[in-house]
């Protein structure tokens, strides 16, 4: 029987390890460092805050696996041998596989900045800086105050872990404006100002310059490179992005680029070697997409494609609509389509942003023909299978707008906005038009 | 905020160590004109309970609930012993005449409750004698103190959302030592109302005075109940609209079960005995009603002309017409978590504990083996009641109905809904009863899953996987299991309390009523990804 064996239990490996197992026989055997367990690390921040606890964010029960004939395997990968098929573990015993499939994910980032290995310093990844955050930050007792380095996804995740601890956080973020690489200057605001309405200290337009220790190897303090000012802090958390997490290949024959080189198959460039998830690097970009893409989704549509690669129905990785969401403290994140920071020449932004100052949208339009390109919600839940249709369908902005009652998905009850989102834009836009009532018959589209 | 916070904790231990204080006060004993007063309405025909229970408990010795509960009990078997070597003796002697007299005599009822009617006139001491003010310092106390524990998580809380921070480091909601001890606190307090109201009679006296002004009688065990009841799930239910203030389906749902209890099981049935009309709730539907249809509550409703016809014709429309094709509608929902009293208790006072009940795929068959049984046995005792009514007879096939509906009443309505239903929010989550007893739970679980509009939809492919759902299912629905495959949630079990909708942190979950295609909707591959891969393996299943 063939032997399929998978580095990482994360999203990707296991998506994939499942849907091999639903269409074949395959011999599965997965192998991961981190966890006997794949478990949700996009959940990691819950446990640390008291909302579940650890087995929680494990998805499947431990007899799972057993049911579904997938081996586990714990250990930490070192070497990739292609020419005999075998993997080698880093305490030297080896695994022999027909096919290998590298779902490997990322690393946090550290920019060599002096000091990055001190005591107390940690990113937000693994489930072992979770275990280290718990021990260097269990209260506001032990950590009188922990700096953030790096405004993204997990630095905001992390800010509010330690705020859930009553612990004080100085946020260091290198944008002028949270977030602003990646949303327009209106919603970032909006995030920025949740941030400082939570009392997170945040520091926007600074960057990290070192982190000094005291007598013990422990951290002590931090300086802003831009000002020389140093923060006392006995925590840092280091989320200034991911990178793949490939080094363990480096000496390995698969051609390696940030991450393992793949083509639109998921295949590297060695036969029956694959990757996927964060740690995959497309040869080309797909559409707007990254070449490398550390987004929980990616790497579960990776999974499901390679997976039928493997089982002989060879397929293209092929990812429709963009789609992404967070949560920034209470406002929660929703996107279809794109919206860059700045419109495109040919494109148009619509902005409508709530009296409370805690909900908005910003579509992105063509101007010329109104089509519709990407929605960013903030505080307003959507639908996806409306905004994935409307960009399938390439339909206007008009239409959008007029059937906005559709696409929303906020908890019955709710207040909705739709009227009033309308009615800019028309005096915006000297148009007419009229919000539709909401329709069984299209949403379910029967 | 902290220090008001802790004070309130302070005063609501004090409410209730009072309250709990209050059982073991007060001297019990009657004198002779209350005693002839007492075997004057009783009527008994035997002189020897008479004796006895003259010797037990006229006395101007200074005894307690307890040496009260025991004289009587006592006195009470002295008596129906000797009857019974009576029977006994006059049977080996075939003496079937003098046999059958004796019967007469025997005094049926449970020795705790015959017990609780004589401490009810017998009572001295300090609850009986000032029921106001120790309505003040133990409910009045219990009261202030919980809503000032309560009511500084305005602030503390912070800005409204979703704040579970905690629940799982706190001992009190994570079943540590708190936990524990609110749970032997709950599950004594159950057994003492059930099997020893004696006990706390003290407690009684202090609602006297509201149960007279409501339905114009001295209080029993059960009104006091009734009122504690609609005292927590007030308190509870601010506690909830401070935690859900963002969310406004928990607002509406929160007002409506309190509504239901509130009027509907409380006032109405006690103002309706003011008017001497026959106790009833007329939201509370069989088979959660059990004995509905026993022989006794008939002949009560028949016996109570035009209102009990109309009681027994709403009782049956009930159950066969409204709860079925407002579950079409709304789900299950409709009932569960807006107008049921179990319910509205569970989403209340249990709230806290929602996180406790088991996940597993285990305790689902459990759940599913449980909850249908118990369906299947509250129908068989049903049809052995109408049997029984209509035909007389007091048995078929030799099972006597009585004994049948005697160990329902003990091990479900008693043991399961009460002792283990609500003794064990702290230990296995708020809706154990709802989950894994409760008949008409079982019967819309039905309806809900075969012939329903209902369904949790779930947002295309954005699903994250980490697990908020499930953890707060107090229902024990793997949520995440459906989600994360971009599935509807369309389970029986469901009670559409709207909490995994209202904790997941990426909007993928909602509770809507939609047409019937494609509620139902398994997935393999995820919204989002390759259409052609999607209609290719998709349309496979
Ligand atoms: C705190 C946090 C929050 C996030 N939130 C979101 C979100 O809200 N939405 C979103 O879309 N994405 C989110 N992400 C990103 C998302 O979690 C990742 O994109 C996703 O988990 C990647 O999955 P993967 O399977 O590719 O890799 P991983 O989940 O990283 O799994 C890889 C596994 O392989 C193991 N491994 C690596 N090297 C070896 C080796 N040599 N030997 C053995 N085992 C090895 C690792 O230990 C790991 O267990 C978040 C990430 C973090 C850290
Ligand atoms: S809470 Fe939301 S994101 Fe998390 S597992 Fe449930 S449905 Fe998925």
């Amino acid at each position: 029987m063939e032997h399929i064996v998978i580095i990482g239990n994360g999203i990707s490996g296991v998506t994939a390890a499942r849907h091999i197992r639903k269409n074949s026989d395959k011999e599965i055997t997965i192998v991961s460092a981190e966890t006997d367990y794949f478990f949700s690390r996009t959940a990691l921040m819950y446990v640390y805050m008291g909302h579940m606890k650890f087995e929680h964010t494990q998805p499947y029960e431990p007899w799972f696996w057993k049911k579904n004939r997938i081996n586990l395997k714990k250990g930490t990968v070192s070497k990739v041998h292609s020419n005999t098929n075998k993997i080698e573990f880093s305490d030297g015993q080896e695994l022999s596989f027909d096919k290998l499939i590298i779902a490997t994910g990322s690393k946090p980032n550290k920019f060599g900045w002096p000091g990055q290995d001190l005591n107390g310093v940690m990113g937000m990844y693994h489930k072992q800086d979770l275990d280290n955050l718990e021990k260097y930050a269990p209260n506001n007792q032990i950590c009188k105050r922990a700096v953030i380095v790096g405004g993204g996804l997990i630095g905001v995740e992390l800010a509010e872990m330690l705020h859930s601890r009553n612990i004080p956080v100085t946020f260091l973020v290198r944008e002028n404006s949270f977030w602003g690489n990646v949303l327009p200057k209106e919603a970032s605001a909006m995030i920025n100002k949740e941030i400082l309405d939570t009392n997170i200290d945040l520091r926007l337009g600074v960057n990290l310059k070192e982190i000094n220790s005291d007598e013990n190897g422990n951290v002590k303090s931090v300086i802003i490179a831009e000002t020389n000012e140093e923060i006392e802090c006995t925590v840092v958390g280091l989320t200034a992005g991911v990178s793949p997490n490939v080094d363990f290949l480096k000496n390995s024959d698969l051609e390696i680029g940030r991450g393992v080189k793949v083509n639109r198959f998921l295949e590297t460039n060695i036969k029956n070697i694959y990757a996927i998830g964060d740690c995959a690097e497309q040869h080309k970009q797909i559409g707007y997409r990254k070449t490398t893409e550390a987004v929980w989704y990616s790497g579960r549509m990776m999974g499901e494609t390679v997976a039928q690669t493997i089982c002989g129905n060879k397929i293209k990785y092929n990812p429709g609509h963009w789609f992404n969401s967070a949560k920034f403290f209470d406002i929660e994140y929703q996107t279809y389509g794109w919206v860059w920071p700045k419109p495109k020449e040919n494109e148009a932004h619509f902005y409508w942003e709530h009296k409370s100052g805690k909900k908005c949208i910003h579509i992105n339009y063509d101007k010329n023909t109104l089509e519709f390109i990407g929605i960013n919600t903030f505080g307003i839940r959507m639908r996806h299978e409306f905004f994935d249709k409307v960009l399938t369908e390439k339909n206007s902005i008009n239409y959008v707008l007029e059937h906005l009652a559709d696409a929303n998905f906020d908890p019955e009850f709710y207040k909705l906005h739709e009227p009033e989102i309308v009615v800019k834009f028309n005096q915006e836009n000297n148009t007419n038009i009229q919000l539709k009532k909401k329709s069984w018959a299209r949403i379910f589209s029967v | 905020m902290k220090t008001i916070k802790k004070s309130g904790l302070l005063l609501f231990l004090i409410g209730l160590t009072i309250f709990t204080g209050t059982i073991f006060t007060g001297s019990f004993s009657l004198t002779s004109d209350e005693f002839g007063s007492f075997i004057k309405e009783k009527n008994y025909k035997n002189e020897l309970i008479k004796d006895e229970l003259q010797k037990a408990v006229v006395t101007s010795e200074n005894i307690n609930i307890f040496e009260f509960s025991s004289r009587v009990r006592n006195a009470y078997k002295v008596s129906n012993e000797h009857y019974e070597a009576l029977i006994n003796k006059y049977d080996s002697e075939k003496n079937w005449t003098k046999k059958g007299e004796q019967y007469q005599y025997k005094i049926y009822g449970k020795p705790h409750s015959l017990s609780f009617e004589l401490a009810k006139i017998a009572g001295a001491g300090f609850a009986a004698e000032n029921p106001i003010l120790m309505w003040f310092l133990t409910f009045g106390l219990g009261i202030l103190g919980a809503l000032l524990f309560i009511i500084p998580d305005v602030i503390l809380l912070g800005k409204p959302g979703i704040k579970n921070n905690g629940i799982f480091l706190n001992a009190a909601t994570n079943r540590g030592w708190i936990g524990w001890f609110a749970f032997v606190f709950l599950v004594g307090f159950y057994i003492l109302l059930y099997f020893y109201p004696d006990y706390i009679v003290n407690w009684v006296y202090l609602v006297d005075s509201i149960s007279e002004s409501i339905n114009g009688n001295l209080a029993s065990q059960w009104f006091l109940y009734g009122f504690l009841y609609c005292i927590v799930m007030t308190v509870m239910a601010v506690r909830m609209y401070i935690k859900y203030r963002h969310n406004k389906y928990q607002i509406l749902r929160t007002t409506s079960v309190l509504f239901f209890q509130i009027v509907f099981a409380f006032l109405i049935p006690e103002i309706l005995v003011r008017f001497e009309k026959p106790w009833y709730d007329f939201k509370n539907a069989f088979p959660l009603d059990y004995d509905f249809f026993f022989k006794w509550n008939l002949d009560e409703l028949l016996s109570s002309g035009g209102f009990g016809l109309f009681i027994l014709f709403w009782g049956v429309v009930l159950t066969i017409v409204v709860v079925p094709v407002m579950v079409y509608f709304f789900g299950k929902r409709w009932y569960c978590s807006w107008v049921c009293g179990c319910g509205g208790l569970a989403e209340t006072l249990g709230d806290p504990y929602r996180q406790l009940s088991s996940k597993t795929l285990l305790s689902w068959k459990a759940e599913r083996i449980i909850i249908h049984s118990v369906l299947i046995v509250v129908l068989v005792m049903t049809g052995f009641a109408l049997y029984t009514f209509f035909s007389g007879d007091d048995q078929v096939m030799g099972i006597k109905t009585q004994s049948i509906q005697d160990i329902y009443g003990f091990l479900i309505g008693a043991i399961f809904a009460g002792v283990i239903g609500t003794g064990f929010y702290p230990i296995f989550g708020n809706r154990v009863w709802c989950r894994f007893g409760c008949p008409l739970a079982a019967y819309l679980g039905f309806v809900q899953r075969f012939k329903s509009r209902f369904r949790i939809t779930t947002n295309g492919g954005q699903c994250i996987s980490c697990g908020n759902c499930s953890t707060y299912c107090e229902q024990g629905i793997d949520v995440r299991a459906y989600a994360q495959k971009g599935e509807n949630i369309v389970r029986s079990s469901c009670v559409g309390c709207g909490i995994c909708s209202a904790v997941c942190p990426r909007g993928v979950l909602k509770l809507e009523n939609g047409p019937e295609k494609g509620r139902i909707n398994p997935t393999d591959i995820l919204l989002g990804n390759d259409v052609d891969l999607m209609k290719l393996v998709n349309d496979k299943n």
